[in-house]
């Protein structure tokens, strides 16, 4: 418990109409600093939040509904959509879950190219974290200088698939399209610019002082709180658990590339902002470790489904054991499309990102459930709000880090 | 660590709740009656060697005529310290279609059962509040559910006789004929005449 944190027990709350009496304020849905269209109802006794209550789905369009009518294929567009800061790092969460459902196994290079653009995903993500993190806590220049490194990598995003944001660049079974040598040459020299960068935002706000007496002690968050609350990602390595689906669970190529998971210790929004940080150069060096891996090969696997998957699985001919005299029968093709259910994750910028498929043997997801990891992170907003500043809450939001088209699905 | 360890672990101690163990992909799963699952989470959750710390996900998922009990809640539980996962399946029939609420183990869960109960309409017995989240409170129906129509139906958008209403009022106000001809422009003079 931090030093500057009152006891809420000592907050008088009057009865309406007293000297004491709370207030409540609406802050949002159209407010800059709740990074979309999250509204916050807070109960207030001068400036210090008794209450928070987040309100969500202002931006719910029943991605989970309508994957139920299309084919494995046609989802991945929607991803894109979830968090649309980093769309590349949902196309690889989504492909991952669906190649484990049906059993198809990537090649390696798409599996390192997958990689690769999932840390650029992840750069890029942090990268508008940063910007408007800073900017809502009010330093103005952080925001101009990350936006000059986000616009290089969304400009190698262009020409790797022709898309800056809405990418759709993976498909199940691989990647769309084999990285040129124009496109890795371009990724190489930027990555050997990039710490250099890293330290130029740091120079800039890490010893402030206005960005310290904002940040440090503010949010505090113990490790067995941000567990059961189910935080991932920096927000939860921020309080000093260790726990990263890319080293518990790995995927693609992240078993074959050497990397640290930054782990925080105080839990406050200091810490998630170091554990960003040095993310940054993390996600750099696997990049580099990516390009000068980066094996030969094809990008896409041989038995990748189609676009256009059938609903029904496709009969296959077969020639009848028990007869040996000529007679073919059709015989339907279940293997691909088996029963059951998986559970699949992945670390994207925000957090943990799962895909649970339900298949019931057909080409289309009977239930796919996505446990985006700004839903949980918004419902642990008043855990993190009452009881400190209101201008706290700014830095609070900030430091978790959400994408409300990810939390609304 | 075996993959159905702990499955076998919970089937040893809860004989009688446990009616499937399935595997699928290499993952484990345990379909269960509804009845003690805040006791076997618990359970879970507290007991020293198995750590299942991390409430990963929680879900509903909808039957509809491919199974004889209708609704299914699955809990994805994650251990850290162990690195080990485990899959329950509740079954939630719906005639008597609620569940006990796992928020005081995981306080996470809040949301997860919130928007569970928004999507299938599962109620979450115990659960601090019990309100729609992702929906506008006044939604009819619950979307997720397999029978829930997936074309509108003829009705009118919700508003559309209020925002119908003022336009009728607004009439009154109709000083240069607007409403009657709308391609009448108004308070512009023709200057070419």
């Amino acid at each position: 418990m931090s030093a500057n944190k009152p006891d809420l027990k000592l907050i008088k709350n009057d009865t309406p109409g007293g000297e004491n009496e709370a207030y409540t304020v609406a802050m949002g849905p159209q407010h800059p600093a709740t990074h979309g269209v999250l509204k916050l109802d807070l109960e207030l006794d001068g400036e210090t939040v008794i209450k928070c209550r987040p309100t969500v789905g202002f931006l719910h369009r029943g991605v989970e509904k309508l994957a139920e009518n299309m084919s494995y294929a046609q989802v991945l567009p929607l991803t894109d959509r979830l968090d649309y800061i980093a769309s590349m790092a949902n196309n690889v969460a989504y492909s991952i879950a669906v190649e484990t459902l049906l059993g198809i196994e990537t090649p390696l290079r798409a599996k390192y190219i997958r990689t690769m653009v999932m840390e650029m995903a992840r750069l890029t993500g942090h990268l508008l974290w940063l910007a408007t993190h800073a900017l809502d806590i009010g330093a103005m220049t952080v925001f101009l200088y990350c936006f000059r490194e986000r616009e290089n990598l969304l400009d190698m995003f262009e020409e790797l698939c022709g898309a800056r944001l809405t990418t759709t660049y993976t498909c199940i079974g691989g990647v769309r399209q084999d990285v040129t040598g124009h496109f890795l040459e371009t990724l190489y020299a930027f990555t050997e610019e990039f710490p250099s960068r890293v330290k130029e935002y740091e120079t800039l706000i890490d010893q402030n002082r206005i960005w310290l007496k904002r940040t440090k002690g503010i949010g505090v968050i113990t490790a067995e709180q941000a567990v059961s609350l189910g935080l991932t990602g920096p927000s939860l390595r921020g309080s000093g658990v260790d726990y990263d689906v890319r080293k518990h669970m790995p995927y693609d190529a992240y078993p074959f590339v050497e990397f640290e998971v930054p782990i925080g210790s105080e839990g406050d929004v200091y810490d998630r902002y170091r554990c960003r940080m040095e993310e940054f150069l993390q996600s750099n060096s696997i990049i580099r470790q990516c390009i000068e891996q980066l094996p030969a090969g094809p990008v896409r696997a041989e038995d990748a489904p189609d676009l256009v998957m059938e609903y029904n699985p496709a009969k296959k001919v077969a020639a009848d054991a028990t007869f040996s005299s000529g007679i073919i029968k059709l015989m339907e093709d279940r293997d691909r499309y088996m029963q059951g259910d998986v559970y699949v994750a992945a670390e994207v910028p925000k957090g943990e990102l799962g895909f649970y498929f339900v298949s019931d043997g057909h080409g289309r997801p009977y239930r796919m459930h996505i446990r985006s990891p700004s839903y949980i992170h918004i419902g642990a907003l008043p855990y993190l709000c009452e009881g400190y500043m209101v201008a706290d809450v700014i830095a609070n939001i900030g430091s978790l880090d959400v994408v409300l088209g990810e939390c609304d699905r | 660590m075996g993959l159905l360890e702990i499955a076998t672990l919970i089937q040893d101690r809860y004989p009688d709740q446990v009616i499937e163990v399935v595997t699928c992909r290499e993952q484990a799963g345990v379909i269960l009656h509804k009845e003690k699952i805040l006791e076997i989470c618990r359970w879970l959750h507290d007991d020293p060697v198995l750590q299942f710390n991390h409430l990963a996900d929680l879900c509903g998922v909808d039957y509809l005529h491919k199974k004889d009990v209708r609704f299914e809640v699955v809990y994805n539980l994650y251990s850290i310290p162990t690195k080990r996962r485990i899959r329950l399946r509740a079954q939630v029939p719906e005639d008597d279609c609620w569940i006990d609420s796992v928020t005081p183990v995981w306080i996470g869960a809040n949301w997860h059962e919130r928007e569970c109960y928004d999507l299938f309409g599962i109620k979450f017995k115990g659960h601090p509040d019990m309100r729609r989240i992702l929906l506008p409170e006044d939604w009819e129906g619950h979307p997720l559910r397999k029978d829930y129509p997936l074309d509108g139906g003829r009705r009118n958008w919700r508003g559309y006789d209020e925002v119908k209403e003022k336009a009728r009022r607004l009439r009154e106000y109709d000083f240069y004929g607007m409403y009657e001809d709308p391609t009448k422009k108004i308070g512009l003079k023709d200057v070419s005449k």
